[in-house]
């Protein structure tokens, strides 16, 4: 049997408190003092046993981190002192996309390289902008791909980076006559990047790559980030190159498996002379999702590329536009012209920007991606709170931009993605798909928002006047 | 009047207070040392929100909850203002925004705990018909009814009750007293006495509850005719008797929260005792694989179906199954192979346990699945034969009425059923020890915070508020019967469906920034 592709999590410990997000408020002032009923030594979660140590050590008290929301001291305090808050630091904490909900969830990843679990059911809006308004399908038909839970450890979540062979072509000895490129295969549709605004010092981009190596992915690296103390890594590395400085940097090229040049004018030619050069190399060409990312995806698949890489803004939307459309509609667009010219197949997609849940893997594949890239959530699986202090040259908050614990750092990114990858494994489970590569564009394993309300609300209601979600 | 109309004997409404002594309220009341302890504040609450005993003349601590707060500054009683001290404050209380989500919202859960105390709907203004998610039932509503139309009868002369045997097969005609029943909770994952409970509630309502795949406790017995047993993946606790002491039993073969994924108990609640139950190890993790190993197709379903009317002759078969594009054909292949319940459960829905990932994205919300369903039953012929029950995310009494409008006949209810027990939906029922208020545990403390009259009362309580909403709902559509309702949904509007004018003629959907 062959040996089957596991990450290997391990609990690993913030440096940090998380940003918890609800804070306790007591007035003390009408405590009665000694009740013997206090509540504080019957919490279920023993959230403050230890506060009197932490007092005593000057540190914010454990309970601004570690409350449960369970209400008990609340509603069973003899004197009724106790109120609760959202902690002000969690309402802050992110942006309106990288919610401090979601950032919290990647916090426990990171932490516990578990997929999250909880109780009661979902609690968010019903359909929301971006990847939130599409639902992943599931078949209550059984398809004999399906094999439930016990099923899941053979479910493929490899993805190729190398050129596709279209067809083969054969001899008249039946030996094989056309060339067969050498493969580059990555055993998770994700790729890593470092962010291009937020901290990247040195031991970011080794605790990332050392991530890369142990989960066996490769990372995107500027080709002027590059230190010596990444060649070990280096066969897990695509550095990026431009058309004016490929030359400059053969060294890395020569180690890496796969190259990535920044589209400009005459990076055709340049791909051809990189190709005669290293014939065995996956070159890929990088851009930002743009209004003209589909007609250049259509022109590069003609030229000798083997995947393209595009980059959407950090909220997922597209770059220079002044009413920017989501990733999920340009990674369509994209996919559908590829498509449509019978280009598809020859070429492989990579997206990043925007990439905050594991969710957004499966969808992403589904709109017509082979694989993403994760840019952000490297520096969250850190602990990063996204408060930016960084791009205005400030401190960080968790210390990212002094020296750390590089092996500490890569397995919490390991653990990140190991949870990632189980859920993504968890719904295609459900979707009944064996390999990551059959739900590239496979529409048909999703709903989308609008679809099920023409479809379900349209004989009801009639026509839907309000434009877009319906929602603010 | 027909027959079928004659009044049911409702069962009694009684005061379930909260198991905690400091209630949740819409409002605070503070008390300043100003006090006097005069006991104005006390003769003039018609609410009771300042308590006072006879023979105990300090002042006690306000009953929060039962304060209407602010519209109550036009009444002469009005405390804050007649109070000779001016020692009481009166404020919206702050700890609201810590409790609820988008679709529970602190609103709709300080109701239920208002309704499963008292069995009246609330006095206090809450909005608990409409949670906060933008779409689906929170942007469906009623049309405003013809004034001509409004019936003038009784409550009790309203007939809630809904058929689960429409196919006049020989079995046992079983009808529910309300268009509702309990959901699947296992033993192992909920205290035994909130179970024992709800099998309680169940009888005095005349209606059913489920036993979740986690075996059938002893404890079930007395109830025997009001409990639904469950047959799920792992058929943990499925045994002849089971489906012998059963009027009903209910093949899971996925849950709306979790589809596609099967069931999972942490090993933290595989005690001794539900260790025994399911035929397991004591403190190892159970998992209900997906799908049923002997079921991939039609006909092999059927084969169960058969299974479980050979050995019970008087049993009826629901199928529970959730919400993927193609509900609606297995929802015909559940007719075909001999079901009499069809059981959809959307992505919405409640559970003990699931990944979040699969709670959010996988499967449809129940909303679009309910007229999916219906209209292709119709469409095949037999949508009168059997008996659709949708469940996942119907949260409230409004949301049962939408979703029998939408095609349904009824509805499953698990989470409210779960607030009236004063569930926060903090949503940590699986870590650890389990629920921190003693629900959604089988710890040696934690199992033990709720008594079975307790639970009962609340939930009998919880439903007759919720029938007296139906029934208002009802009188003003002109029907007497709930089953008139069933598919007459062009006696909804979607607001998002409306042009603006009419829309504005309907309470809008409730948009406030939540933070979950």
């Amino acid at each position: 049997m062959p040996k089957k592709f596991h990450i290997h999590t391990r609990e690993t410990a913030p440096r940090f408190h998380p940003v918890g997000k609800y804070a306790t408020v007591e007035f003390r002032e009408n405590c009665a003092g000694s009740c013997r009923m206090c509540v504080k030594k019957k919490c279920v979660y023993n959230i403050f046993t230890e506060n009197v140590l932490h007092m005593s050590a000057m540190q914010e008290p454990e309970y601004l981190y570690t409350c449960m929301s369970c209400f008990r001291c609340i509603q069973e305090c003899t004197k009724g002192i106790f109120s609760r808050t959202i902690n002000p630091d969690y309402r802050s904490l992110g942006d309106d996309y990288w919610r401090s909900d979601i950032l919290h969830r990647l916090w426990y990843q990171a932490h516990m390289g578990k997929i999250p679990v909880s109780g009661a059911g979902y609690r968010g809006p019903f359909v929301a902008t971006g990847f939130d308004s599409m639902w992943t399908d599931m078949s209550e038909i059984v398809r004999p791909t399906r094999d439930g839970i016990h099923g899941r450890e053979y479910i493929n979540t490899c993805f190729e980076l190398s050129r596709r062979v279209p067809t083969l072509k054969f001899n008249e000895d039946m030996s094989l006559a056309s060339s067969v490129p050498s493969i580059l295969e990555v055993p998770i549709p994700l790729l890593f990047q470092p962010p291009a605004d937020l901290i990247a010092t040195d031991s970011v981009l080794l605790a990332a790559a050392k991530a890369a190596q142990t989960i066996g992915t490769l990372m995107f690296i500027d080709a002027g980030d590059y230190t010596e103390a990444l060649a070990p890594y280096a066969q897990h590395l695509i550095p990026r190159l431009t058309v004016d400085n490929y030359k400059d940097h053969r060294a890395l090229t020569g180690q890496s498996p796969a190259v990535e040049l920044a589209d400009a004018p005459g990076v055709e030619n340049v791909l051809a002379d990189l190709r005669g050069r290293h014939p065995e190399k996956t070159l890929l060409v990088g851009m930002p999702v743009d209004a003209r990312a589909a007609d250049r995806s259509l022109a590069l698949a003609q030229a000798d590329v083997d995947s393209l890489h595009f980059t959407a803004d950090n909220h997922g939307k597209e770059v220079g536009s002044d009413n920017p459309r989501f990733l999920k509609e340009m990674i369509r667009e994209i996919h559908l012209k590829l498509v449509e010219q019978s280009l598809r197949q020859k070429i492989n997609l990579v997206f990043a920007g925007g990439i905050a849940m594991a969710e957004h893997v499966a969808k992403a594949v589904i709109c017509g991606a082979d694989g993403v890239a994760i840019d952000t959530i490297l520096l969250v699986a850190l602990e990063c709170r996204l408060c930016y202090r960084c791009t205005k040259g400030l401190s960080c908050p968790v210390a990212l931009d002094e020296e750390f614990d590089t092996d500490w750092a890569a397995q919490r990114i390991v653990n990140l993605v190991g949870a990632w990858h189980s859920q993504l494994i968890e719904v295609m489970g459900a979707m009944g798909i064996r390999e990551v590569r059959r739900l590239r564009g496979e529409v048909g394993r999703s709903m989308w928002f609008e679809d099920l309300e023409r479809e379900h609300f349209g004989p009801i209601f009639g026509e839907r006047k309000v434009a877009g979600l319906g929602v603010s | 009047m027909s027959k079928e109309n004659k009044r049911r004997k409702l069962p009694e409404t009684r005061l379930a207070p909260s198991r905690f002594r400091n209630t949740i309220g819409k409002y605070t009341i503070k008390r300043s040392s100003s006090c006097t302890s005069c006991g104005l504040c006390a003769e003039l609450c018609p609410y009771g929100v300042h308590p006072r005993y006879k023979n105990f003349g300090r002042p006690l601590r306000p009953v929060e909850h039962k304060c209407i707060g602010f519209a109550c500054r036009s009444n002469d009683y009005y405390c804050i203002d007649r109070c000779p001290e001016q020692a009481l404050t009166l404020r919206l209380n702050p700890v609201l925004e810590t409790l609820g989500d988008y679709r529970w919202t602190a609103e709709m859960l300080l109701a239920h705990w208002e309704m499963a105390e008292t069995g009246q709907l609330p006095v206090v203004g809450l909005e608990y018909d409409l949670g906060n998610s933008g779409g689906g039932f929170d942007k469906i509503r009623f049309q405003h009814p013809q004034p001509d139309a409004y019936l003038d009868i009784d409550d009790a002369d309203i007939d809630m009750s809904i058929e689960l045997n429409k196919r006049g097969d020989g079995r046992p005609r079983r009808s529910i007293s309300i268009p509702c029943y309990g959901g699947g909770m296992s033993y192992g994952s909920m205290a035994l006495s909130a179970l024992v409970g709800r099998a309680k509630a169940a009888k005095a309502l005349d209606t059913l509850t489920c036993t979740g795949e986690g075996g059938y406790p002893q404890e079930f017995v007395p109830y025997a005719d009001y409990v639904i047993t469950q047959v799920a993946t792992g058929l943990f606790g499925v045994r002849e008797e089971t489906i012998l002491y059963t009027p009903v039993v209910e093949f899971k073969y996925a849950q709306g929260a979790k589809p596609g994924l099967g069931g999972h108990l942490l090993g933290d609640k595989v005690t001794p005792e539900v260790a025994a139950m399911r035929e397991t190890v004591v403190g190892s993790s159970l998992f209900s694989p997906f799908p049923f190993h002997s079921v991939y197709s039609v006909e092999d379903h059927k084969k169960h179906v058969d299974w479980v009317k050979e050995i019970n002759p008087d049993v009826l078969v629901s199928v529970k199954v959730s919400t993927p594009t193609d509900v609606d054909m297995v929802a015909v292949g559940s007719y075909y192979a001999g079901a009499h319940i069809v059981h959809i459960d959307g992505s919405y829905g409640g559970t003990g346990a699931a990944p979040d990932i699969a709670k959010k994205n996988i499967a449809m919300p129940i909303e679009y699945a309910i007229p999916k369903v219906h209209q292709f039953l119709k469409e095949e012929g037999v949508r009168d034969e059997i008996c659709l029950i949708a469940s996942g995310g119907i949260r409230n009494a409004m949301d049962v009425a939408k979703a029998i409008a939408l095609g349904a006949d009824g509805a499953v209810i698990g989470t409210a059923e779960i607030v009236a027990l004063e569930c926060v939906r903090c949503g940590n029922c699986e870590s650890g020890r389990g629920c921190a208020r003693g629900i959604a545990s089988t710890d040696e403390e934690l199992g033990h915070m709720i008594s079975e009259d307790y639970a009962a009362q609340r939930i009998v309580n919880m439903y007759m508020a919720w029938r007296k909403q139906w029934c208002a709902l009802l009188r003003e559509l002109g029907m007497r019967s709930i089953k008139e309702l069933v598919g007459r949904s062009d006696l909804l509007v979607h607001l998002d469906y409306l042009e603006e004018t009419e829309r504005a003629g309907y309470k809008p959907a409730p948009q406030q920034h939540v933070i979950i």
